[in-house]
């Protein structure tokens, strides 16, 4: 176990150095993270200005969701996305074989091997929109609250490795998944809103198949004391049970591979 | 024979080889489209909030429409030359290209061009379905709109397509270059009319947007579609529609002939 701790630091000071290199690219792309962060504001900035609520969402509880939409997407562009489409390209390649055969867990491995904190802005965004939302609500959430609502994240953060994992996945079959993962994405933007303005068939969808609502509502229920006992066990549930597919699509997919590439 | 008629002759082929290409990669090209579901997101957003009361002018019908021809429109002006620009400036590979006796934007051109058929078959029936949806009621009404539609969608491509060359082309000068996507994708969000309707825009915001070209890469032919824009704007609108379509051509090959002095073609 120890050695996995030590192998993570060594992976993430590889990354640093890595990021050091390029300075400038660092400053801007944080910059352009926290410019689209604020241009996907305005059209809830209109809409609140016209009016104070929005199916049972004041403007600094949809705030909330927007922040914890926003540092998720720090946390998948910074730490989740790079790694696993450096997987993509392994498979490619058929530098895959150079992974399988390091002595550790090559999950484990393909998943530490980059880190590119400078897409990470949107964390610092995330918390300073949370921030905001908290003051305008002059909100002090209680210690229970505040707990819920970081095993709820953690929870959002596995599920949403837990999908990528399956995306990449894909590339053990179909080679090229640039285009895939960019559609996830897409779909991923639809989390920016309170669940509540989905209705029927998608309502289902983003709560049970592709847990939208899971990640990015329930934690701003959680931080404002609304959420269910029973929510919280079952947005627990089923990080768990996703993380345990992602494990075993993980094995399958391995045992699939070729090493064709080249 | 003048460069004309070398054009005219390998245009065709040209056209056929892009439409080919976008045929073989059905797969992942229908992966894009589908990419393209912010107007949908927008959609389920605007018409939960018009349920309870209607913004402005617009209703739950209305932003249903608006938000369908958005995605229709978007559809049918896609242009990804600025992406390929800076991949082969920065591998080199842009060479090749030189090499070939035809400039590398009407190769793109068509290469882009071609794709639109497919484009086409996709939309199509999601505007026959959304005109089912709606009715027909939020439609402009007057002949004129949808006489002057077509040169409004070819405009807004013409302008996709150099203000992405032109984009593209900074990866001449700087490596940096993407980061000019993310700003020019930033704004074109709002001042586009992609995830909100101009017209709710606050007054001083939306006096800046009728002018800048974003309102011309989309919004402009959707209010066209819906009969928001008529008269006397309808005109205005077209006339700087052109203007930014002259104005972005003359910077893309400004920019490209400038950049083409600098151009090393390392690597490759």
């Amino acid at each position: 176990m120890f050695r996995y701790v030590r192998l993570f630091g060594v992976q993430l000071r590889t990354s640093l150095l890595l990021m050091m290199q390029y300075r400038v690219d660092f400053l801007l792309d944080a910059a352009m993270s926290l410019f689209w962060t604020g241009s996907a504001l305005v059209p809830l900035l209109v809409l609140f200005g016209k009016r104070d609520s929005v199916v049972g969402w004041s403007w600094p509880e949809a705030l909330l969701v927007v922040a914890w939409f926003t540092l998720l997407k720090g946390i998948l562009n910074g730490a989740i996305h790079p790694a696993l489409q450096s997987v993509v390209e392994h498979i490619r390649k058929g530098t895959l074989d150079f992974v399988l055969l390091k002595p550790a867990d090559a999950q484990f491995l393909v998943s530490t091997a980059r880190f590119e904190l400078w897409r990470g802005a949107d964390v610092v965004g995330g918390l300073l929109l949370l921030g905001w939302a908290l003051v305008e609500m002059k909100l002090v959430p209680s210690v229970g609250a505040v707990v819920t609502t970081a095993a709820l994240l953690a929870g959002a953060v596995a599920i949403l490795y837990s999908l990528w994992i399956f995306v990449i996945s894909l590339a053990f079959v179909t080679v090229k998944v640039d285009n895939l993962t960019y559609l996830f994405e897409s779909i991923y933007d639809a989390g920016r809103w309170p669940a509540s303005i989905y209705r029927g068939f998608l309502s289902f969808l983003f709560t049970f198949v592709i847990p939208l609502a899971l990640m990015t509502t329930w934690p701003a229920l959680a931080i404002l004391g609304r959420l269910e006992p029973a929510q919280v066990i079952l947005a627990l549930g089923a990080a768990v049970a996703f993380s345990v597919a992602a494990r075993l699509v993980w094995r399958t997919s391995i045992r699939h591979y070729t090493s064709a590439g080249g | 024979m003048s460069r004309a008629a070398e054009l005219k002759r390998a245009w065709p082929t040209m056209l056929r080889v892009g439409f080919a290409s976008a045929v073989a990669y059905r797969g992942e090209f229908l992966v894009w489209l589908l990419s393209t579901n912010m107007p949908l997101v927008m959609l389920l957003l605007w018409s939960a909030v018009a349920k309870e009361a209607p913004v402005g002018r617009f209703g739950e019908a209305e932003f249903i429409a608006y938000f369908l021809a958005t995605l229709v429109v978007r559809m049918l002006t896609g242009a990804w030359v600025g992406w390929e620009l800076n991949f082969e400036i920065r591998q080199g590979t842009l060479g090749m290209r030189l090499l070939k006796p035809i400039h590398p934007f009407l190769v793109w051109a068509a290469d882009n061009l071609a794709a639109q058929p497919l484009r086409a078959l996709i939309a199509l029936p999601i505007a026959v379905g959304a005109l089912l949806w709606v009715g027909s009621g939020q439609l402009s009404g007057d002949a004129i709109n949808w006489v002057v539609l077509p040169f409004s969608i070819f405009a807004a491509w013409l302008i996709t397509f150099f203000a992405n060359a032109m984009i593209g082309t900074i990866a001449f000068y700087w490596e940096s270059s993407m980061s000019v996507f993310g700003l020019w994708m930033g704004l074109y969000f709002v001042l586009a009319g992609y995830t909100i309707p101009l017209e709710l825009l606050p007054p001083w915001l939306l006096a800046v947007a009728r002018w800048l070209p974003f309102r011309f890469l989309l919004s402009y032919p959707v209010e066209l579609i819906l009969g928001l824009v008529s008269g006397r704007d309808l005109w205005i609108g077209l006339a700087v529609q052109w203007a930014w379509v002259g104005f972005f051509f003359a910077a893309a090959q400004a920019s490209w002939k400038a950049g083409l002095r600098r151009f090393a073609a390392y690597g490759g």
